[in-house]
């Protein structure tokens, strides 16, 4: 199996299922916790097939979160391209490390989407986020672990790639 | 078999070329043109989209693929408020049904008062040749649990174009105003309330026709009047209602009450703030208004115009001589 017809569709609904978590009603005070599912599934992806998922993937995936979240076209678009970009020019060495190091590097792409979401939203509507904004990587990159072992997990069941 | 080469050979040869397709290094030249060109290409629809909002049609489509997720979400929530209320013991369905006939009854005697009001109303701007009706049509719209964007103010509702919604409509609960739509789908559409810091809305002070703008503020609970001298008759408590002049939300419908006036004597605007009289964190049922196009009230012109300056010459012929 060379991650045919198949394998995209895993693709996609892992996506699909991480962007259910990103518009899940949850309780108010939660609201804010929310880690970044699809950034993070996205470069569970980029990581693990870089010849199939990519910045191309990436862009259109954000235009999707972006009609689903109802922020502007293209917010979320420039940052999971630009992270995708990262990540695949590090996947070779963001493979081999333990997971630890792996969490450290995630939150760095992480930090750089919230930076983007940052830079579009002040640019735009000129508000700045409460401080609880930066909460949402270190989540996110604590929950990393366990989203690879999933994923890989699934990767490994439906042979993608 | 063409050629001479057996079957399994040649399901071999594609394994091979399916394992050497797939490269080592993935990265070429190609991914930094790409990413290059994503970003453009999202900072072009970025400012599409902000500054000139071109971009309805394609928003609307992507909505309309990703209506079902939104639909998934909101499953659990809306499947155990129906099995909440399809369970619900007689007694408690009882309980409602009485408390709802006493208030309809309330309702009733309340509504008979504005309805001689209005025809009133409609008597004497009839005596003065106003084009003013009175009149407007209105749908119930359920609001979805969905979580959109937690840094805007927005909520999304179960109707859409195929009940008639469009974009710019004004939406409404049962105490006040809530917001516009702002994209629509076939089946559901997003609202962007009041309190959402792109939102500005036309009002007036219900007590004496002050007329000003409230403007968002980013939280839930607050909004902002900006452009009110320092001396401009406004206390605390005041309703402020929709004035209509933007066109879009139909006059008269209360929006918020000042809650806190800053006074500084050395600045040219006063700091007011108001709260929205909606409930935009509690209501369930919203309301979608069509307004029947009307006109501004029109005043007399005929007999007004040539008096004026009448009075104003006396005016100024009596306070000639005491100068």
């Amino acid at each position: 199996m060379s991650g045919g017809g198949q394998g995209r569709l895993v693709i996609v609904v892992t996506l699909c299922v991480a962007m259910l978590l990103t518009i899940l009603p949850m309780p108010e005070w939660a609201r804010a916790f929310r880690p970044q599912w699809v950034t993070l599934v996205l470069l569970y992806w980029v990581i693990a097939l870089p010849h199939l998922v990519g910045v191309g993937s990436a862009f259109v995936v954000g235009i999707v979160l972006d009609a689903l979240t109802g922020t502007l076209l293209g917010q979320h678009a420039l940052g999971l391209s630009v992270v995708a970009f990262i990540a695949i020019q590090l996947h070779q060495r963001i493979r081999v490390f333990p997971f630890w190091q792996q969490s450290l590097g995630i939150l760095v792409l992480l930090v750089i989407e919230q930076l983007l979401g940052l830079w579009v939203n002040g640019a735009t509507r000129g508000e700045t986020p409460e401080l609880i904004y930066w909460a949402i990587p270190p989540i996110g990159a604590l929950l990393w672990p366990w989203i690879f072992v999933t994923l890989r997990k699934i990767r490994r069941h439906f042979k993608v790639g | 078999m063409r050629g001479g080469v057996p079957r399994h050979r040649l399901w071999l040869i594609a394994q091979t070329e399916s394992v050497t397709i797939k490269p080592i290094f993935a990265q070429g030249p190609s991914q930094t043109a790409r990413v290059v060109a994503a970003v453009i290409l999202s900072l072009i629809l970025l400012v599409l989209d902000h500054r000139f909002h071109h971009l309805q049609q394609l928003r609307s489509t992507l909505a309309f693929l990703t209506y079902p997720l939104h639909y998934l979400a909101d499953l659990p929530l809306s499947a155990s408020h129906w099995l909440g209320e399809t369970t619900s013991s007689r007694d408690v369905l009882l309980r409602q049904n009485r408390e709802l006939r006493d208030q309809n009854l309330r309702l009733r005697v309340e509504l008979q008062k504005y309805e001689s009001l209005q025809a009133e109303n409609m008597r004497l701007r009839d005596l003065v040749d106003s084009s003013f009706k009175v009149g407007d049509r209105v749908l119930v719209a359920e609001l979805s649990s969905v979580d959109l964007d937690p840094y805007k103010q927005q909520v999304l509702i179960n109707k859409g174009s195929a009940s008639g919604t469009f974009e710019g409509q004004p939406v409404l609960d049962a105490h006040a105003v809530m917001g516009q739509v702002t994209s629509v789908t076939p089946f559901s559409s997003t609202v962007l309330l009041i309190t959402d810091t792109s939102h500005a809305l036309p009002v007036q002070v219900l007590r004496n026709g002050l007329r000003t703008i409230a403007v968002g503020t980013g939280r839930i609970d607050q909004l902002k009047l900006p452009y009110l001298p320092t001396n401009s008759d406004i206390v605390e408590g005041d309703l402020l209602v929709t004035s209509g002049l933007g066109g879009k939300f139909p006059p008269g419908y209360p929006v918020a009450s000042v809650t806190r006036i800053d006074r500084s004597p050395d600045a040219p605007f006063s700091t007011v703030t108001a709260q929205p009289r909606a409930h935009l964190d509690r209501s369930r049922e919203v309301l979608l208004v069509w307004t029947v196009p009307n006109q501004l009230p029109v005043t007399p012109r005929a007999p007004a115009a040539p008096a004026k300056p009448d009075t104003k010459a006396t005016d100024d012929d009596a306070r000639e001589p005491g100068t």
